[in-house]
């Protein structure tokens, strides 16, 4: 059954490899996927761990859905100390690595100390190896893939690896799997480099018993109707999140020259219908038939003829609304380059962007370049840094330490121009108009994020009745609720409810394109309880797994507080506060983010959350989630 | 009237969901493994291929079975196995031109698609139409028609440019 896949605890300083079970009382407490993942964290390590020493842990998991009929159950895990941002660091990825995983017979990997020189781990069918990584050390992404396949002779293994990135320990290296799934935030890439641990391959063959499978098929054929037949998804699979920015962009909602302007004015030679020329059909991760992502060919450039997949919202707002260029060949190479090199995209487009205006305000010169021009719009520029970062050549060493760390380095109060928060840069949209989103981001758990509470649908201007029919399931819900956007009241709710929903589908391992995220409509905590039961034969109630998605959160929480996460890290940069929006639509210029109001609504969320005013838990709610024996080491 | 599995490689997204649904339909179980169809991939091209049991009508397995257990369904003109008959020797695993004969690890037996009984779960849930289900000789016609399409758009081309 789904239950039964195990955890693997591998020492790589001694090489130690143990198994053991995972016990229904922890699956009814944490699912798996994140959820688990958060427990394990908590218990593996010791406040003010150094994030890439070895006693770090890296963890390595699967949702419980994955591999099962639920959709969309592709999504792979990887958390660790964050070596970005010294707190909760957590990534998560589509793919196949995860079900290929669940088929080897595991759900979690708890990876630890550092290997003396490079190696690898082959997972087969209940065992684990650690085999050397000569052969694949100091390669990209995907050749690393293809050595290994080769190797073993098997196409058909999965690989997750890290690129030249991690090997180098740029901060904001990426965990990637095949050609662009990218396990992209928090550095976990830098923490497999610093274990000297290159990749992970599986392959497996083990039965995933499907507890009810005539329902199941059933019931997986209503949820992909329910998904596939909404507008917002067949523009997902036609334009793949470029439409999103589209959208945005045209509302004046997008980041530009570094939070200098919240519109793209020049972009119609990138608007997402303009890469519909380079794409041949598109693709998509396990089981999913919104298929978001475009297979492309690079036209022209130095790069030619190379074969990638994407781009994403975050490819446009890196290498062109942030950097200020117009180009789509720069959009589609530097895409590829992060891609190949393992880096996130969207830290890599904020430091460049960053770095563009401290070169424009004088802060950084040619001396500090080594000559590159660093205006804003040289797309040479652009892809001669990405190089830079990951190779950790001149400039690109400092950039490559994150937010923080290259403010520190460079100084003369370079720290004004950053977008950041917790010390992880901001997507590449704007929040000023929005005060959810806002929020949002400023309390995610893993530092800036998007993907962790953000009301995404509170764009659509939905009508409170809709509203309201959303947001009190499946806990009652009877305070204010607004379709503006640009309003603060009810709004915190509305952040705490997609908290929930987004650990709830973390932990099931579920993208969420699939949930409440761009579909009003979409599966929601009534689903994902029939889904538990039908596939793996776990009754819990749509309320239990908001419950679980309460303590998992929790548990994040309290990782936070141990390494020192203070109430004044969920904020903002003063630029939120201080100049109003200059473009777009009426409704969205002239605005910032009111300081009372957002404290008010940063209290609000708090108290939903059973916090103190200063953002720590309360004994009651410690104890009404079961978490007041944390550390209790039961796994 | 024959009906058949067409697919299209144009349309795959390799996404793999017809080797879910076709283990659970069989064996209950989530194991691509034990699916009798499969998406062959070059992802470093962004190619991906569904492969699945054509029902040959002169079918190779059938011709090199030693004990005549590869045997044809007269409703749905599927070829499978009578495993009361079948010994495991492999032989049209590797007949098979295509390829799309399995064994399964865990059963250690030949399987191959039987059309689940009339109701293939593989087209069934390919929403981008890259395995469909369709009369045998019609199976040519949406290709048919794609292909005129582009015929048609060249000419137009052709006349725009002051050729023709």
């Amino acid at each position: 059954m789904a239950l039964n896949r195990k955890i693997a605890y591998i020492d790589l300083s001694s090489g130690k490899v143990e198994t053991k079970p995972i016990s229904m009382e922890m699956r009814k407490k944490y699912l798996g996927g994140r959820g688990l993942d958060a427990y394990l964290l908590y218990n593996n390590t010791k406040a003010g761990v150094d994030p890439l020493g070895p006693d770090n842990v890296c963890l390595v998991s699967a949702g419980i859905l994955v591999g099962t009929l639920a959709s969309a159950t592709a999504r792979t895990h990887i958390a660790g100390k964050s070596p970005l941002t010294g707190y909760f660091g957590s990534t998560n990825m589509g793919g196949f690595f995860a079900p290929e995983m669940r088929w080897a017979g595991f759900d979690h990997l708890v990876i630890r100390g550092k290997a003396e020189k490079p190696v690898y781990l082959w997972i087969h069918n209940g065992e684990i190896e650690i085999r050397d990584a000569k052969d694949i050390w100091g390669k990209g992404v995907r050749d690393t893939q293809s050595i290994i396949r080769e190797e073993m002779g098997d196409r058909e293994i999965k690989v997750m690896t890290i690129g030249i990135a991690g090997e180098n320990l740029v901060r904001y290296a990426n965990v990637m799997t095949e050609i662009k799934n990218s396990g992209g935030r928090t550095g976990m890439g830098a923490l497999l480099g610093s274990k000297n641990l290159k990749a992970i391959a599986v392959r497996g063959t083990l039965d995933i018993k499907i507890e009810h499978p005539v329902e199941a098929l059933e019931y997986n054929k209503q949820i992909i109707s329910q998904i596939t037949s909404a507008k917002v998804s067949q523009e997902q699979g036609r334009l793949g999140t470029l439409f999103i920015w589209g959208a945005t962009n045209s509302q004046g909602l997008v980041r530009t020259r570094n939070f200098q302007l919240n519109q793209m004015e020049d972009s119609d030679g990138i608007e997402p219908e303009t890469f519909e020329d380079s794409a041949f059909g598109m693709t998509g991760c396990f089981g999913c038939q919104v298929h978001c992502r475009a297979k492309y060919i690079i036209p022209d450039g130095d790069y030619k003829g190379t074969y990638d997949e994407g781009p994403e919202y975050t490819s446009i707002g890196a290498f062109a609304a942030e950097p200020g260029c117009t180009d789509l060949t720069t959009i589609l190479t530097g895409n590829h380059l992060v891609n190949d090199y393992g880096m996130d995209t969207l830290e890599i487009g904020s430091m460049i962007a960053w770095a563009m205006e401290l070169y424009e305000k004088g802060i950084l010169t040619d001396k500090d370049t080594d000559g590159l021009d660093l205006s804003f719009g040289n797309e040479k520029a652009v892809i001669e840094m990405i190089h830079r970062i990951a190779h950790r050549e001149g400039l690109g060493d400092i950039l490559a330490e994150g937010p923080l760390r290259a403010a520190e380095k460079i100084g003369k109060d370079s720290i004004r121009y950053q977008v950041h928060v917790k010390g992880m840069s901001n997507l590449h949209s704007d929040e000023r108009p929005t005060p959810a989103l806002a929020l949002g981001i400023a309390t995610a758990s893993r530092g800036s994020d998007h993907l962790r509470s953000r009301p995404a649908i509170d764009l659509y201007h939905l009508p409170e009745a809709v509203l309201r029919q959303i947001y009190s399931q499946p806990v009652a819900y009877e305070g204010p609720l607004t379709s503006d956007y640009t309003d603060y009241e009810g709004k915190s709710w509305q952040v705490f409810w997609q908290e929930m929903c987004y650990m709830a589908v973390d932990c099931l391992g579920i993208c969420k394109y699939h949930t409440i995220f761009l579909g009003p409509n979409f599966p929601n905590f009534e689903e994902w309880s029939k889904l538990l039961y039908y596939n793996t034969g776990l009754e819990l109630t749509p309320l239990e797994i908001w419950t679980i998605a309460e303590r998992t959160n929790d548990l994040e929480r309290m990782f936070n507080l141990r390494e020192g996460l203070a109430r004044s890290d969920d904020w903002l940069v003063d630029a939120y506060f201080d100049e109003p929006t200059k473009l777009g639509i009426p409704l969205i210029r002239d605005r910032v983010i009111d300081r009372d109001k957002f404290k008010q609504m940063i209290d609000e969320f708090y108290a939903f959350h059973g916090w103190d005013e200063q953002g720590k838990l309360k004994p009651e709610t410690l104890k009404r989630l079961g978490l007041d024996k944390e550390p209790s080491h039961l796994l | 009237m024959r009906k058949m599995l067409v697919t299209d490689y144009e349309k795959c997204t390799g996404c793999r969901l017809c080797e879910l649904v076709c283990s659970v339909k069989h064996e209950g179980v989530s194991n691509p493994a034990r699916s009798r169809i499969n998406v062959t991939k070059w992802e470093t091209k962004g190619i991906m291929v569904p492969m699945v049991c054509s029902q040959c009508e002169d079918a190779p397995c059938m011709a090199v079975c030693p004990t005549n257990a590869r045997i044809r369904e007269s409703e749905l003109g599927t070829v499978t196995v009578n495993y009361d008959r079948c010994i495991g020797c492999k032989t049209c695993v590797v007949a098979c031109p295509f390829g799309a004969i399995n064994f399964d690890p865990i059963d250690h037996k030949v399987i191959s698609c039987d059309l689940c009984e009339g109701d293939p779960q593989c087209a069934r849930f390919c929403e981008t139409g890259a395995i469909r289900y369709a009369e045998a000789s019609d199976a040519n016609k949406m290709r048919q028609r794609e292909a005129a399409e582009k015929l048609y758009e060249s000419l137009q081309k052709l006349d725009g440019a002051g050729v023709s």
